[in-house]
C-alpha cells in the first residue's frame, strides 16, 4: 500500500468505487435523518407562518451568513485538499485539513455565542421564558435548537473524521495511489455544508 | 466492473476550478441575504430555496464529483431525492385533506 510511484501495482485488492459508493448510501441515510425534520419544519411553518416570522426576526441574520460563508470555505479547503493529494503534494494537503478543522472550529465558537445568547435570553427548549411565548414561537425556537444542534454534532463528527484522516495522511497510508478514505471524509463533510445551505435560509432569512 | 483508478485518472479537477465553485457559492450568499432583505411576500422563501437548491447543485456536482462519477451514482442520488420528495408530497396530502 506504501507504494510512491504513478503507476499502481495491485498486490492489495481495493475498491475506491465501491467504498465511495457505501459512503454515498450512508449519506442517503443522514438525508432521510435531516429530511424528517425538514418535513416536520414544512408542516409547522404552513400552520404558524406569522409567529415563524417573528421568531426569526430574533436570530442573527449577520451570524448566520458567517457561518455560510465559513462552511462553504471548508468546503473548498477540502476539496482543494484532496486536490493537493492527487497531485502527490502531502504537505499542501495536509495544510488545507488543519484550515478545514480551523474553519470548523470557528463555526462552531460561532454556534456556542449564537446559542449562549438565547440561552442568556432565556430561550431554551422547556424555559419559563419560551412557554410564555405562543405555539408557533415555541415550535420555531424548538426546531431551532434540535436542527442547528443536530447539524452540530454532524460539524463536531465531522471535524473528527478528518483529523483521523490526517493523521492517515502524515504516517501515509493515505496517499497519492490510495485517498478514498480521505474522499469519504470530505464526502461526509460536504453533506455536512449542504445541510447548512437549507438550514440557513429556513432559520435565517424568512423575517 | 471497470478498472478501480479510471474514473479518478480521467478527471482530477484542477484547483481553480475549486475556487471558482467557491466564488459562486459566496455570490449566491450574498444575493440570497440581499434578496431576504427585499419584502417578496410569499414568494421570500421560494426564492432563498431555489437560491438554496442551485447552491447545493454546484457543492454535489463539483465538491462532491457526482457529475465525474459512474452513472450508478447519478440513479442513488435520483432515488433517494425521489423518496423524500414522495414523503413530502404524501405528508402534505395528509394535513392538507385531514
Amino acid at each position: 500500500m506504501t507504494n510512491h510511484t504513478a503507476d499502481v501495482s495491485h498486490e492489495v485488492h481495493r475498491d475506491d468505487v465501491g467504498a465511495r459508493m457505501g459512503m454515498w448510501l450512508f449519506l442517503f441515510t443522514e438525508l432521510l435523518l435531516f429530511g424528517g425534520l425538514f418535513l416536520v419544519y414544512a408542516v409547522y411553518r404552513h400552520e404558524y407562518i406569522d409567529q415563524f416570522r417573528v421568531a426569526a426576526m430574533a436570530l442573527n441574520t449577520t451570524v448566520g451568513a458567517l457561518n455560510t460563508i465559513i462552511l462553504l470555505t471548508s468546503s473548498l479547503t477540502v476539496a482543494l485538499s484532496i486536490a493537493a493529494l492527487q497531485k502527490g503534494n502531502k504537505k499542501l494537503s495536509i495544510m488545507l485539513l488543519v484550515m478545514t478543522n480551523i474553519l470548523a472550529f470557528a463555526f462552531m465558537v460561532n454556534k456556542f455565542f449564537e446559542w449562549a445568547e438565547k440561552i442568556h435570553h432565556g430561550i431554551y427548549p422547556g424555559s419559563d421564558t419560551l412557554l410564555n411565548l405562543p405555539d408557533g414561537q415555541i415550535l420555531f425556537y424548538g426546531l431551532y435548537y434540535i436542527m442547528t444542534g443536530l447539524h452540530g454534532l454532524h460539524v463536531i463528527i465531522g471535524l473528527v473524521f478528518l483529523s483521523i484522516v490526517m493523521v492517515f495522511i502524515m504516517t501515509g497510508s493515505v496517499n497519492k495511489d490510495s485517498y478514498v478514505k480521505l474522499e469519504n471524509a470530505g464526502l461526509y463533510w460536504h453533506l455536512v455544508d449542504l445541510i447548512w445551505i437549507f438550514l440557513f435560509p429556513l432559520f435565517y432569512l424568512i423575517q | 466492473m471497470q478498472d478501480e483508478h479510471s474514473t479518478h485518472d480521467n478527471h482530477h479537477i484542477s484547483y481553480s476550478t475549486y475556487l471558482l465553485v467557491w466564488l459562486s457559492l459566496v455570490a449566491f450568499t450574498s444575493v440570497t441575504v440581499t434578496v431576504a432583505g427585499i419584502n417578496l411576500g410569499d414568494y421570500t422563501l421560494f426564492v432563498a430555496l431555489c437560491i438554496a437548491a442551485v447552491k447545493s447543485a454546484l457543492v454535489i456536482n463539483i465538491f462532491m464529483h457526482i457529475k465525474f462519477e459512474d452513472p450508478i451514482f447519478k440513479v442513488f442520488l435520483a432515488i433517494s431525492g425521489f423518496t423524500l420528495l414522495v414523503i413530502f408530497t404524501l405528508t402534505f396530502f395528509d394535513y392538507f385533506y385531514r
